[in-house]
């Protein structure tokens, strides 16, 4: 017992533990904390609509964090992601429907659907984008968040018995007798069932969070880290930095589509324009505020932002102002001269006890 | 015809795209940082002169005016307030703050203004001009909008290139701590783009919506995308790469809308975008810097 | 058969000859410094030996194998690690992280270990551990291994580059101005410690220096670049006789 303490204790105090320990720490805390508020029913309606998007929101930030801070390229266009795995989901879900009866099943099917085809969109994108570099690439990740925004606004899918059927631009197929429209191009979907739950969205972020930070804390992510710290460097002792830079998106983005597809069946309809380019902004915006490379960092901004414009409702219209100088407020305060004072002292205090040893050391010889 | 009319349309929006390219490339090239609120000073820009021509009756070209001066001044008081303090910081802070002042823009335009559209009145009369026997229908306004362009073209290359201020701009893009040596203000000199900048987004908020007469506080984001896609479609940091990057994404954006789909015809544009810097990493006449090892 | 064989090799930059018909060889566990003035071009011989550059003419052969055309990541695999003359740490991870990024090739796993830490993980993990402190030891860098890598001072950082370099088991080991910054005990002391890694670890070191005196102590064979082009080569002691290569230090 005392041994597995100790074991503990050398854990939570290395850097990787204490995030791990943090980022887990939090989820929990707060998925009990709204059970026994909701069980109480001290919970707004309005909060209570939030929890599945909160979820959704974290996974998401949380696997953008992924390519903008682990991996250090900018994304624009992180929603086109989660577009790609909510449709997908809701056409996995629909199509399911009769086969599957049991509903979390269906969910973690289709959520399993979601990630796969925003993967495979994330190595569409990532194979030319992360070809180019600094703003260029992030101007490229939102054109293709465009694009990807633009074609599923005119996708058709219908099932019938004779199964799915596809068209673009126009709805180009009859469907058979009993047959039903899935995605209905600008329309979008409508009249899906709500899989989605405050629990399976819980469940959601607690793989994501196993998942990501056990890649950052291995061999992959110190690969992933070194490209980013220094592609040239990461070259130099043979890391393949092509290779790491496409898995870091790729698995960026099949989380998106997971968080996507939970997003998705959290509504009874949904529409393309959802996931825009303000939305990749949105999420980015946790990202950074939330600090970069920061993976509890990610949760918390995503939970507060994805509240506060809500929570800011009482001040009626005044809300996305106020929202706005808040954002501006905290990154002026971020990159103040106050911020940078601190960190320095930091760093030169390790330097000085750094110092202080060596000279210890030499006088003891 | 039809396809002359549509490249008269498709030259016509790209001048539009071209004079906020113009403004996304300047402060880019000096700054070193996208702007994304510059989007919203165009709207600012075309709900100066709708107060002006509407609310006050001034004739348009008083409304053009204030919407400049207006925009000119949002410009720098952005830059001064927002933007200055984080010169140092790193290039998504800077980002971040930008699309937050984005968000201000577009929020206090709603306070202002209200969500719903306004419909705007063209700052230029007259009626169409019809050419072969009636096939070819020119609006006035398309004419304008080209010939603004140019001129403006112009002019800006002169500045950069002949006068003294314009000098000062291009050395303190190549280098800040050197051009500060010259004994360059490099404070003024990022003033001033900010303001040239901000004054060419409220000419182009003005033209924008005398084309497309709907204004709305969010009016000015889609073309604000656009134009910034022109510019490094163009090779950002070039003020030529801005003008041929507009125009050809104003030509592309109604070809394929014409011809293809015009649901498409954005994902279109950004395909297009997408090909190019796939061969040309650097934009159409950007200049390659690689990592000196 | 020389483990480094260079013929002929030449690069141009646009109008420019950076290199030009520089031939050398080097023999399997021999240190040899490639020295010249600022400008010379040694770092570009340096960028080309590792697959940075690609040159315009000329061969490159690691025990009879070619390298040109090859990528850098590559190069590595094939037994060559470098330093470089700005330090390029990875500066957000650890001391010890930087080490055991070099290890990357070294001891591998894989990417479902990596994602669900199952498998061998723990067993490689503390392997790669164990081999990172290892080799920061060799350096004295073993109570600093929890230090983020841009908190230490400079003469560290220059010796963790070393180590990290290490860490891919080179068989050639290219030193871009190792001792650039430090002060002659310093200096003194990381010639040493380059001497014991060259026993201890049985690499081949080439070593960039424009300070001609500090390389002649070590280096057994040295060659002397100037404008791009060999200018002599031999042993320190006939290098230094060489009147060209005192003018081209020292003017005229």
């Amino acid at each position: 017992m005392k041994k597995v303490m100790q074991k503990f204790r050398r854990y939570a105090a290395s850097k990787p533990g204490r995030d791990t320990l943090i980022s887990f720490g939090i989820v929990i805390v707060a998925f009990i904390v709204m059970q026994v508020l909701l069980s109480l029913g001290m919970v707004s309606s309005l909060l209570e609509s939030l929890l599945v998007p909160i979820c959704a929101y974290i996974v998401m930030a949380v696997s953008l964090n992924l390519t903008v801070g682990i991996l250090g390229e900018l994304s624009l266009g992180h929603a086109g992601f989660m577009s790609v795995g909510a449709f997908a989901g809701v056409v996995a879900s629909t199509y399911l429907a009769d086969t599957v009866a049991f509903e979390p099943l269906r969910l973690a099917i289709a959520i399993v659907v979601g990630g796969i085809c925003a993967a495979i969109a994330g190595v569409i994108v990532g194979v030319p984008v992360l070809r180019l570099k600094g703003d260029y690439l992030a101007i490229v990740t939102l054109a293709f968040g465009e694009i990807i925004k633009n074609i599923v606004n005119v996708l058709y899918i219908g099932m019938d018995s004779n199964g799915l059927h596809f068209s673009l631009l126009q709805q180009s197929f009859e469907l058979a007798e009993g047959g039903e429209m899935i995605i209905n191009g600008p329309m979008g979907v409508s009249g899906v069932s709500r899989l989605a739950s405050f629990t399976s969205g819980f469940v959601l972020v607690l793989i994501t969070l196993f998942l990501i930070l056990n890649l950052i804390n291995s061999r992959a992510g110190r690969a992933i880290m070194s490209v980013r710290d220094n592609k040239i460097a990461a070259d130099s002792i043979g890391i393949s930095t092509t290779r790491y830079k496409l898995m870091a998106f790729v698995i960026s983005a099949a989380f998106a589509g997971m968080a996507g597809t939970l997003y998705g069946l959290n509504y009874t309809t949904i529409t393309a324009t959802k996931f825009d380019f303000n939305t990749s902004i949105l999420i980015l915006v946790f990202v950074v505020l939330g600090g970069l490379g920061n993976i509890w960092g990610s949760i918390i901004a995503a939970a507060l932002l994805t509240v506060l414009p809500e929570m800011l409702r009482e001040v009626g219209d005044y809300r996305m102002l106020i929202y706005a100088i808040l954002l501006i407020v905290m990154m002026l305060f971020n990159n103040s001269s106050l911020k940078q004072r601190i960190l320095e002292k930091r760093g030169m205090k390790q330097m000085e006890k750094l110092e202080k040893a060596e000279q210890s050391g030499k006088e003891g010889a | 015809m039809s396809f002359l009319n549509h490249l008269i349309n498709g030259v016509s929006l790209g001048s539009i795209y071209a004079i906020i390219a113009l403004g996304y490339t300047m402060v880019y090239g000096i700054a070193k940082m996208l702007n994304f609120a510059h989007g919203d000073v165009i709207m600012v820009g075309a709900y100066m002169c709708f107060c002006a021509t509407v609310y006050l009756g001034w004739p348009p070209l008083a409304g053009v005016a204030l919407a400049v001066v207006v925009c000119t001044t949002l410009g720098v008081v952005i830059e001064r307030l927002a933007y200055k303090p984080l010169r140092m910081a790193p290039s998504l802070a800077v980002l971040i703050t930008a699309i937050g002042v984005s968000y201000f823009l577009q929020n206090m335009a709603l306070l202002i203004w209200g969500s719903s559209q306004k419909s705007f009145t063209s700052v230029v009369g007259g009626s169409p001009i019809q050419l072969f026997g009636g096939q070819l229908t020119i609006a006035p306004v398309t004419i304008v909008t080209i010939v603004t362009c140019v001129v403006i073209m112009v002019v800006l290359t002169l500045f950069t290139n002949r006068s003294k201020a314009g000098t000062a701009m291009r050395a303190v893009s190549e280098d800040k701590g050197a051009a500060q040596l010259m004994g360059i203000n490099v404070n003024t000199t990022i003033s001033l783009t900010f303001a040239i900048g901000s004054g060419l987004a409220a000419i182009a908020g003005v033209l924008l919506c005398s084309a497309y007469p709907t204004l709305m506080p969010t009016t000015g984001s889609m073309p604000g995308i656009k134009a910034f896609t022109a510019a490094v479609f163009g090779g950002i940091g070039s003020i030529p790469g801005a003008f041929i990057g507009g125009i050809l994404l104003g030509v592309i954006e109604i070809f394929a809308g014409a011809y293809i789909s015009t649901q498409l015809s954005n994902a279109i544009v950004f395909a297009v975008l997408i090909i190019v810097l796939l061969v040309k990493p650097d934009g159409l006449l950007g200049k390659h810097i690689s990592e000196k090892v | 058969m020389a483990m480094l064989e260079v013929t002929s090799l030449g690069i141009s930059f646009g109008g420019l000859r950076a290199v030009d018909e520089l031939s050398m060889k080097i023999e399997k566990g021999g240190l040899v410094g490639l020295i010249g003035p600022n400008g010379a071009g040694k770092t570009t011989v340096f960028n080309m030996l590792t697959g940075v550059y690609r040159p315009t003419d000329g061969g490159i052969r690691l025990d009879g194998q070619n390298l040109i055309g090859k990528k850098p990541h590559e190069i590595c695999k094939l037994g060559v690690a470098r330093t470089f003359q700005n330090i390029r740490l990875f500066s957000g991870l650890t001391v010890l992280d930087n080490v055991k990024t070099g290890l990357h090739n070294e001891i591998t796993y894989s990417l479902a270990e990596s994602l669900f830490h199952v498998g061998s993980y723990r067993k490689k993990e503390r392997a790669m551990n164990e081999r990172a402190m290892e080799l920061l030891s060799v350096f004295g860098l073993e109570s600093v291994a929890d230090y983020k890598a841009s908190n230490l001072p400079y003469g560290k950082q220059r010796k963790l580059e070393i180590a990290r370099a290490l860490a891919t088991d080179p068989k050639l080991l290219l030193l871009d101005e190792p001792a650039a910054g430090m002060n002659p005990n310093e200096t003194g002391e990381l010639m040493e410690t380059i001497e014991l890694v060259r026993k201890k670890f049985g690499v081949t070191v080439l070593l960039i220096e424009h300070d001609m005196k500090l390389v002649s102590g070590i280096c057994e064979y040295l060659y002397v670049l100037n404008f791009g082009r060999l200018l002599a080569e031999g042993t320190p002691a006939e290098v230094l006789k060489n009147p060209e290569v005192v003018t081209a230090y020292l003017g005229e």
